[in-house]
Formats: structure tokens, sequence, C-alpha cells
């Protein structure tokens, strides 16, 4: 199974996690300027990304199949409300 | 109950009298291949457990007894020895001991019935091996993931708990990619393939959560959910887990041992699933406040920088008329030492074509043209013949 079959490379997840420490750090004054620009070009870079993957979204759904020598293979479900 | 009518009865006693072993060993075959494993009730009597690890004792009830054997591998599962006058279900099949002459019931399973119906024991039954073997702690359960990308789905082929769970999906979390493993859940042999679908999720790269759901069928087949075996399976999946195999009513052993319990497929999902618009509205917070994160950093960062700038013009004022001050000192030392000041008196320089001060005698030679610095300028110079 290769790595593009099996979930997403950066989960929002992590984006956000990083957003909420992104802002705290922002929040917190203690960063110099050219950091906090930096954080804040990082912060936006992941909002967009964020909203993106949101907007993208689309179910996927596979069944998984098992083969002769064990390895398992994923097949496209294209209609599940069927 | 026998399938295949056997030849007991088919031959003539009169040809030859058989001998005992062969009426018994007959027999015996009869009773075995006409009579599966089963479950009875009855009240254990007259038990002894030798040294070798074997139990005997009678099972009896008001109508009539039989023998029992329990092998040591048997025996050796039953987490308590049975009292006396104890009622249990007994799982074992007939048999007959030739060289006895005996009628016997081999037991394989013994368990109490605690004034319980058979099921019920046996659920009973596997939920104290469960709670023995730790896998019913509440400090096993694990929280959900907030955001799974994957989910391995491990359900009846039939769709109908696969529609329920995308429906749910598609309106609630979009971003997830769910994967179908796809079993029987009910009937003979059903136990094993929920185990291998379970193996399979285990196998499967990035998933973040494994979801067992049962879709329709009958209420009361819960059989392969209350399965030891399946139940041991489920417990070994390396993520988290939700079980909704049960009804609101009933309780499945899954559901006790998986780290989340749903009443249906469809609520399964709910609780897996964030809210896309829970996670919109998140969104939205993070930006405003990641914009006046960097307002307020800036404006502080330019009152900052004008109260720098403030100080770096005083102390710029400051050295820049040192300076000045130093210039003017080192002008008039330099105007002292300054060649300039010696041709104002009325003196000259002999510079060759490239500059250098020819000062010796040796370094003019005739025909060589050099230049003479005076006081206001330079005058071209060449050297006569001797």
């Amino acid at each position: 199974m290769t790595e593009e079959e099996t979930g997403e490379h950066v989960p929002l997840e992590a984006d956000l996690e990083r957003l909420e420490e992104i802002v705290r750090l922002l929040e917190s004054d203690s960063p110099e300027l050219d950091q906090a620009l930096a954080l804040f070009e990082e912060g936006v870079a992941r909002l967009r990304q964020a909203r993106h993957r949101l907007a993208q979204a689309e179910i996927k759904v596979q069944r998984v199949l098992e083969q002769a020598d064990g390895t398992l293979h994923l097949e496209e479900i294209r209609d599940p409300s069927e | 109950m026998l399938s295949s009518p056997p030849s007991l009865f088919d031959q003539s006693p009169s040809d030859a009298a058989w001998t005992i072993g062969r009426l018994m060993v007959t027999a015996k075959q009869v009773l075995e291949r006409g009579m599966q494993s089963l479950w009875v009730q009855g009240e254990v009597s007259g038990f002894k457990s030798y040294r070798s690890g074997h139990w005997y004792f009678t099972l009896r009830d008001a109508d009539a007894q039989v023998r029992c054997v329990m092998w040591r591998d048997d025996a050796r599962r039953v987490r308590q020895e049975p009292a006396e006058g104890a009622t249990v279900f007994a799982y074992g099949a007939p048999s007959l001991w030739p060289e006895r002459g005996e009628f016997r019931f081999t037991v394989k399973r013994l368990i109490r019935t605690e004034g319980l119906g058979l099921q019920q024991a046996l659920v009973e039954e596997t939920r104290a091996t469960l709670a023995a073997e730790g896998l019913l702690d509440a400090g096993r359960k694990r929280r959900l993931p907030a955001m799974p990308c994957a989910i391995a789905l491990v359900t009846s082929a039939d769709g109908a708990v696969l529609h329920d769970v995308v429906a749910v999906a598609r309106k609630r979390w979009p971003l997830v990619r769910i994967l179908v493993i796809g079993t029987r859940v009910q009937g003979d042999g059903a136990a094993a393939e929920v185990i291998h679908a379970l193996q399979r999720a285990e196998r499967l790269p990035g998933i973040d959560l494994c979801i067992v759901a049962r879709g329709g069928g009958a209420r009361e087949d819960l059989a392969v959910f209350n399965d030891l075996a399946v139940c041991r399976a489920l417990a070994a999946l390396s993520v988290p887990t939700i079980s909704a195999v049960g009804h609101e009513t009933d309780v499945s052993l899954t559901d006790l041992v998986a780290d989340v319990r749903a009443p249906t497929p469809s609520a399964a999902a709910e609780m897996a699933l964030a809210d896309q618009e829970v996670v919109r509205h998140q969104v939205d917070a993070l930006a405003n406040r990641l914009a006046g994160g960097l307002r307020s950093r800036t404006r502080l960062a330019s009152e900052r920088l004008g109260r720098a700038a403030d100080r770096l013009g005083t102390s710029l004022d400051r050295s820049l008329r040192d300076r000045r001050a130093r210039a003017d000192r080192l002008g008039v030392a330099l105007d002292a030492l300054s060649p300039l000041r010696t041709l104002e008196r009325g003196y000259s320089m002999a510079l060759s074509p490239t500059g250098q001060i020819l000062k010796r005698h040796d370094q003019f030679f005739p025909g060589d043209t050099f230049r003479l610095r005076v006081a206001d300028g330079e005058v071209p110079a060449r050297v006569e013949e001797a």
C-alpha cells in the first residue's frame, strides 16, 4: 500500500493546532518583530490551507479487499448510498 | 437424529453372535455420529477431581442422571470447581465407554447458571473472563481523535450500515475517508470472519479509528459480539474503537470492550466525526486572533521603534559633533605634516612618471623625464646629458 493511498499528509488538525500555537505566541508579545511577521505569514498560509481543506472536502469511501497473497487492496465505492 | 441409518439392525444376529466389544464399539459409533455437541443443564453430584487433573461427576435433574467426565485440558479452563448440588450448564457430547459398559457425557465447558438462562450465563462467563483479563477496565478507554482522516468500518456487507455512516459523514465531516471491511455478523463462522476483519483493520496503515457496527438483523442475535475471541480481537486494535452493535436496551460485550459504545451506526459516526460547522467557526476565530495578534505586535513595535529613533537621534548628534571636533584636530596636525607646507616655503619635489619620489642622484639617468612638484602645480622636466 503506497503512502498516497493512506490519508492526508498534513491533517487539518495539525494545521489548527499550529495555528493555535502561532496565535498564542503573537498574543504573548514575546517574539521579535521579524519573528512575529514570520509567524503571521505562516499563520496565514495555514489558515488558507485549512479553509481550502474544508471547502474542497469530498468524502471518500473504499472497500478493503484481501488478495490471495494476503495483501490488502482498496477499491473505490462510487455511490455508497446505493 | 441419525443422519445415515447405521447397519446395526440390518444384520441378522443369528448368523453369528456379536462380541460384546463389537456391540459397544458399534453403539459408540452410532451415538457419536448421531449426536452433535450440545448444552445440558443439571445439578452436580459426586464431584471428584483426580490427581491427573481429570474431573468425574454426575449431572442429574428430576428425571434422570448421566455420568460425566471432563478431561484435564478442559477442566483447567473452568474458573472454579463446581460445588456439590450446584446447577450448571455443561457443553459436551455423549459417548460410550465399551470397557466399562457406561454411557458418559464428555464435558468440554462447564459454567454455573447463577440463576440465569444459558445465553445469559454464557455472556456472564465471558464478561467475567474479559474483566479478569483487564479488558473492561475504565483506565483502558482511549479518547477518540478529534478530526479523524481515515476510519475503518467493520460491518455486514449489506450496505445499510455503510449508508447510514456515509450519510452522517457527508453532512458532518466530509474530509474523512471510510474504509469498509465487510464481514458476516451472524451465523456459523461469523465470529471468525469478524476477527479476521478486525485483523485487517489493524493492518491498514493510516487508520485513526475503527468502528464495529451491526446493521439490522435479529435483535437477540448478538452472539458474535459476545464472543470471547471477537472481544479480544477488538481490544487488541491499536487505534481507538467504537462498537455500535447492540440496541438502546441491550449491551453486547464488544460495547463494553470498545473505547466508546454507540447505540446505532449513525450515532457512532456522529461520535467519531467532528462537525465541520464548528471547525469553520474555530478557523474564523483563529483568523481574527491572528490578525489581532499581529496588529498589537506591530503597534508595540512601532512604539518601540519611535522611542528607539529618538534615542538614536540624540546619540547620532553627539557622535557627529565628536567626530567633527576630532576631524578638526586631526586637520590641524595633518596640515603641519603636509609636504605642501614645505613646498610653500620654496622647495620642490621630483616625481618619477609612476609617482615615485626621486630623492638621490643615482635615481636620475640622462634623458629621463620626470615631474617637478612645486607649491602651486607640476612642471615637466628632463635630465640633461652629463
